[in-house]
Order: structure tokens, then sequence, then C-alpha cells
């Protein structure tokens, strides 16, 4: 166990919010709410936070557990280079992200998980953790060696013809004898 | 009619925050009730997760009901809706009226009337404690770092805390009786005329009375004494009767501790302040009921198991620990393993721990003829993948043995050690040395097989050696083998009863 990794924790809270966001976006706009349009702010804003968090990073250790199909977004994600990489900057866009939730009700309850969220990261990004993406590794498969595909030019060594031939007078160190006790099957 | 129906909706959350705290208290009854009633409270983390998914979905409707009842409430009290919403907002602002709407001001908006009531304050402190901890006991999180979600899930005090208080503001109303009543079905078409004629005085309201804590004080009361019962159990001296380091970083604990009563196959957890003054770790008891001590094997696996086992390395010979909790023992006893004449025992991989209990309980009441003890033969089935950190096992089922050979008893246990991980050198390592007598693996007389069992072969050799008896079989290991030997218990039982029966126990360890 040893150390821990906020970011893994910052990621899931950060998630959570975006679904959060998005369904009190929704409900302000679906019901029509006065100043509505701070919930249509979270509808977007929401669905753009779970794009970006939904693909989880890889932990120090190098292994990390994967989302269901998060390998699409982990290479959009991953194109952004230093923006995404860099946990100070995602701690500073989710508390930018989340001040317009504060106007009204229905998103209020999103900012406040945001807010909590970009702290998290902050704690991570004063740690010095990157997020660092997911991708298959290749492994390289351990390939025989080129001389195993040809037929072997020379006989095993033996001793001379002489001392192989099978003499009369010792019939019975000629006789083969098994390695091993030989048995019948017994299923 | 006048109010909004949500009563149903917090009802429903009530009985789930109930039925958790009442699952809370599970170690509390495991201890005292029958075996029976234990055995469905086992399941206790599965009925956790259920009821924790359910309150979570209850406050998602919960809260996105109140999102729309108080944009409605906010913009019936401006006068945007018809003459009797109106009417009806407006009750209270005079004297001798009680309101109705709970938003008074007519300049105000949904968000301030949230955080300036106590059930808006409430509902969103405890929805965000809810958010936290759930977000913290995501898988990823609580393999990796338990500690963070082991410390925030204690927000669960700020959540029953908050659901209680949560109706104090009594703002769900209901209409009061008034003599002479007020006629809803013919006051409601004319609002402006109440109070003007007979049929409709001012109809009153009072708010309901507030009724969570009617549904979570028993099971709190019932958590609070599991954990002062936790904390009066911390405070009884634990002495250690022996510390053995075993090979692979294997530490046996033997402990003594006034009235400790065990049984096959429990648990218990245990804390030692001087590594970790919170936390509390479950271990599996390897000791039978017939000591006079009980042990533990203790494996380091992370940080608090580490820290321990460093510190108790650096100890002088024949000193006594640091301080050491004991709370339990925990979890149903495997009783029924002795009530079979045959018993066929198959423990996988770190599931072979509460099998350690059972053995050298078996043999314990075997020598003491105990007539508890119907078994006479046990078929013992070992399967891991490595036997790194089991070598203890391995010297346990040695010293089993050699006792019963001593006994001249060497027919009552069988048992069989499967290697799942071997590879060529393995293979090439037990080729040299297979005509030695004891296995180069174990040391044990029986040989180590590899791969993993034939279980048609065992059950078919187990019927013909025992063409009789009813052979009781214990599993503690994954799922997929537990439905595996379920089919070929039923397969090779036979329909006489005079004959073999295999009866398959799913026990949870």
């Amino acid at each position: 166990m040893g150390k821990i990794e906020w970011a893994m924790w910052a990621n899931e809270q950060a998630l959570a919010s975006g679904l959060i966001l998005l369904t009190g976006g929704i409900v302000g706009v679906a019901g029509q709410f006065r100043n509505w349009q701070f919930a249509a702010y979270g509808i977007a804003a929401g669905i753009f936070i779970c794009l970006l968090e939904y693909p989880r990073g890889c932990k120090a250790k190098g292994n990390g557990v994967q989302r269901p199909g998060q390998y699409c977004l982990t290479v959009c994600v991953k194109a952004f280079g230093p923006l995404t990489r860099n946990y100070y900057i995602r701690a500073l866009l989710h508390a930018a992200l989340c001040v317009p939730g504060a106007f009204i009700l229905c998103t209020v309850l999103g900012c406040v998980c945001l807010a909590i969220a970009s702290i998290i990261y902050l704690l991570a990004a004063v740690r010095g953790e990157q997020w660092l993406p997911i991708l298959p590794r290749a492994e390289p498969r351990e390939k025989p060696g080129e001389s195993i595909k040809e037929p072997p030019q020379n006989p095993p060594p033996r001793p001379p013809a002489e001392m192989r031939r099978k003499r009369a007078e010792d019939m019975e160190g000629a006789a083969y004898t098994n390695p091993m006790p030989v048995m019948p099957n017994e299923y | 009619m006048y109010c909004i129906r949500h009563e149903p909706l917090s009802v429903i959350i009530k009985i789930k925050a109930f039925l958790n705290i009442v699952i809370e208290f599970y170690y509390f009854f495991l201890q005292c009730c029958g075996r029976s009633l234990r055995k469905p409270l086992d399941k206790n983390i599965t009925f956790h997760k259920c009821v924790a998914y359910m309150i979570a979905l209850m406050t998602a409707v919960h809260t996105i009901a109140h999102l729309l009842n108080l944009e409605w409430f906010n913009n019936s009290r401006d006068g945007e809706y018809d003459i009797l919403s109106t009417t009806l907002s407006a009750l209270g602002d005079s004297a001798n009226e009680t309101f109705l709407n709970p938003i008074r001001s007519t300049t105000t908006t949904p968000t301030y009337v949230a955080f300036t009531t106590i059930a808006g304050l409430t509902g969103v402190i405890i929805t965000l404690a809810l958010i936290l901890i759930i977000t913290s006991s995501m898988e990823v999180i609580r393999r990796s770092y338990f500690e963070v979600f082991w410390y925030t899930h204690h927000l669960f005090i700020v959540f029953f805390a908050g659901l209680v208080f949560h109706g104090a503001g009594r703002i769900v109303r209901h209409l009061e009786t008034t003599d002479p009543p007020h006629n809803t079905s013919f006051c409601k078409d004319q609002p402006l005329n109440w109070g003007n004629i007979p049929e409709c005085p001012i109809p009153q309201f009072e708010g309901g009375f507030p009724q969570t804590w009617m549904w979570v004080l028993g099971p709190m009361i019932l958590y609070i004494c599991e954990r002062v019962l936790r904390f009066i159990r911390y405070m009884q001296p634990v002495m250690y009767r022996k510390i053995v380091m075993r090979p692979s970083s294997v530490l046996e604990l033997q402990l003594v501790k006034n009235g400790f009563k065990m049984e096959v196959g429990q648990y218990v957890f245990l804390n030692c302040p001087e590594v970790s003054q919170l936390e509390w770790h479950p271990f599996t008891l390897t000791s039978a009921p017939e000591e006079d001590f009980f042990s533990v094997h203790i494996r380091s696996m992370g940080d608090w198991t580490g820290n321990l086992i460093n510190m108790l390395e650096k100890l002088p010979e024949g000193s006594q620990g640091p301080k050491m909790a004991v709370d339990g023992p925990f979890g149903t006893a495997s009783e029924d393993v002795f009530d079979y004449e045959v018993s066929m025992l198959i423990g996988c991989g770190i599931g072979v721990t509460p099998f350690a209990s059972i053995l050298k309980s078996i043999w314990y009441k075997f020598k003491e003829s105990n007539p508890k003890l119907r078994t006479r033969k046990i078929y013992f089935y070992w399967l891991c993948r490595e036997t790194h950190a089991f070598e203890w096992f391995a010297d346990l089922l040695q010293v089993l043995e050699k006792e019963m050979t001593e006994r001249e008893m060497r027919h009552f246990l069988t048992y069989n050690l499967y290697l799942t991980g071997w590879d060529s050198s393995h293979a090439a390592h037990v080729m040299v040395h297979f005509d030695k007598d004891t296995d180069v693996i174990t040391g044990l007389k029986q040989k180590t097989h590899y791969g993993r069992p034939n279980w048609d072969k065992e059950f078919e050799q187990i019927c013909n050696e025992n063409p009789s008896s009813t052979v009781g079989t214990f599993l503690c290991g994954p799922e997929n083998l537990a439905k595996e030997l379920e089919r070929k218990c039923v397969e090779y039982s036979d329909v006489d009863p005079r004959k073999t029966r295999f009866y398959f126990n799913k026990e949870n360890f």
C-alpha cells in the first residue's frame, strides 16, 4: 500500500462531480427554471469534465485499472500533453469550471463537489503526481533462435562404433533396461 | 392535496438508513445468536453495498424532487402561477394565518432558501458527505489506499446526524382540521372568497413531526454498543505466549486472553496502538479451541503487517510484545465439519488458513475420543500456486503425519497438495529426486501433484473407498470452483441412501 496517490481519489471525485453537474443541469433546463442558462452551462461543463476524467491514469508503480472503453479517450487526453498531465492545471481548471455552477440551486451540488475535487488535485500536484496514460504494452515475444528452424547437420556425439556394438559375452549388459518403471495406465 | 407528495421518498430513505445501521451491528449479534441466524448475516458486506446503492439512488431522486419543488415554491410565491397557487402561497402573511409555502419572502432565490433553512442546509451537507463516502469507496481506492476509504467512511456520522435533524424545520406542511372545516373540493375554485363564506374559512396548516430519528435511533444505539464493546475489549489485557518468526515473513503469534472462547473457522480483529492507533485488521484464527491459547499467522502484506513484523523481529527472546488488543472472535463456526463420517476439505491459497484450525481441532477431538467427532476419515486438498508463505502449514501437516504414524493411524488423514504454479524448473527438480521417500517441496510423505486436481477421479476414488458413507465437502476458495464441486457432489451422490452421498457445504470462512 504505502504512499497514497491522491490523484486517484481526485479523479473519482471529479468524475462524480461531472455527473452531478450534468444531472443538475438537465433538471434545470428541463424544468425551465429561472436563469436556466446556468443549467445549460452545467450540462456542457458536466459532459466536458466526464470526458476529461473518464480515462484513469496509471499509478506510480506503472500499473493501473482501466475503466471499460477508456482507450479512445486516453489517446485524446494524452494529445494535450502537459495541459492534461499536470495536476496544477487540472486543479485550476476545475476551480474555474465550478464557479458558474454556484448561481442556481440545481448546479450548486456539482459546484461544491467539483471544488473538493479541485482541492484534492491541488494536493496531488503539490506531492508531485502526474497523469500518465495507460497504454497497452506490446509484449516482446520470446522468439526461439534462428537455428531451431533447421534440422541438425550432425548426429549427436557417441562413443566409437567398437564400443557400441553389442557383445555376445555380455548378454545381460546388452539387454535394454528402462530408466523408469513402466506400469500400465490406471485410468 | 395542497402539499408536495414527497413523504414516500423520505420514508424509503429512512428505511434504507435503518437497514444500513442494522447491518452495522452484525458483529454484536454474531456472538450471541444461534448459528442459523448468523449465517445470513455473514453476507453483511454484500448487503451493506446493496443498501448503500439504494441510499445513493434514493438520495438522487429525493434531491431532484426538492430542486423541482423549491423552484416551484419560489415561482408560486412570486405569483407566476394561477390564483389558487398565489393565494395559498400568500397564506401566513397576515396575522392568525399559518403558512403553507415555506418560502415566505418574495425577493429570494431557491439557492438562498436552501442554505438558510435547516432542511436545506443539512440536506446539502449530508449529500456532500454521502458523495465523498461513495467516491472513496470505489474499488480502486479501497484496494490500494485503504486508509483513505476507512477514514472517509467515518463521515457517516455526519450523514446520520444531519439526517436526524433534516426534518426539524417542519417545512412539509399538512392541512389542519379547523372549526368549521375547510371544504377543499368546493373552495379550490374560489380562493379569493376564503374567510368570507362559511364553507371556506382560512385553511390552517402545521408542519409534519420529524420522524427519521424513530427509524435510526435503535440501530444507532446498537452500533454505539458495538463500538463500546470493542473499546472494552481494547482495554482487556492480552499476553503473548509465544512469538515465532516463520519462513517467508510469516509471523505466528500465540496469545492468551482472559475469557476468550473460540470455535473453529473464526477470525479476530487485532489492533496494535504502537503500529497504528486506529486500525483494526482481521486475521483468521489458526489454533484449535482445545488449546489454552489462540494463535494467528500474520503475513507481511502491507504497511501495518510489515511494521508489526519489523517491530517484533527486533524484540529480544522471551520478552512480551507491544500492547495488542483483540476484538472477536467473529464469523460462523464451521462445526458441521465434525458431523460427517467422511470429510472432504478443500483449501485454495490463503483459504487454507481456517483449515489449520479445523485439522488441529479434529486431531485433538480424535485423540480425546470426543463423542462430538463423527469423522473417521479426512481427505484434505490443498491447492495453491506456490507454497511460499505457507511453509508453516506444511510444518503442521508434518506434525500431524508424525503423530498419526506413531498411533498407526496413517489413513485417517489423506492430504493432497496441488501446486498450480509449476514450471519446467520445478518439473526438472522433481524428476531428479523422484525416488526419494518424502516430497521435495513439503517434506511430506505424500507427494505433491502439479496442476489442478482431476475431480472426477477424486470423487470416484472416495466413492470406492467409502461405499456407504455420507461425505461432507467443505471449500474455502473461489466461486467457480465452488460451482464445479457442487455439480460433482450431485453427480457422484447416489440416490440410494445406503451408498455414498456427497453434501456440499458452501461455508464462508
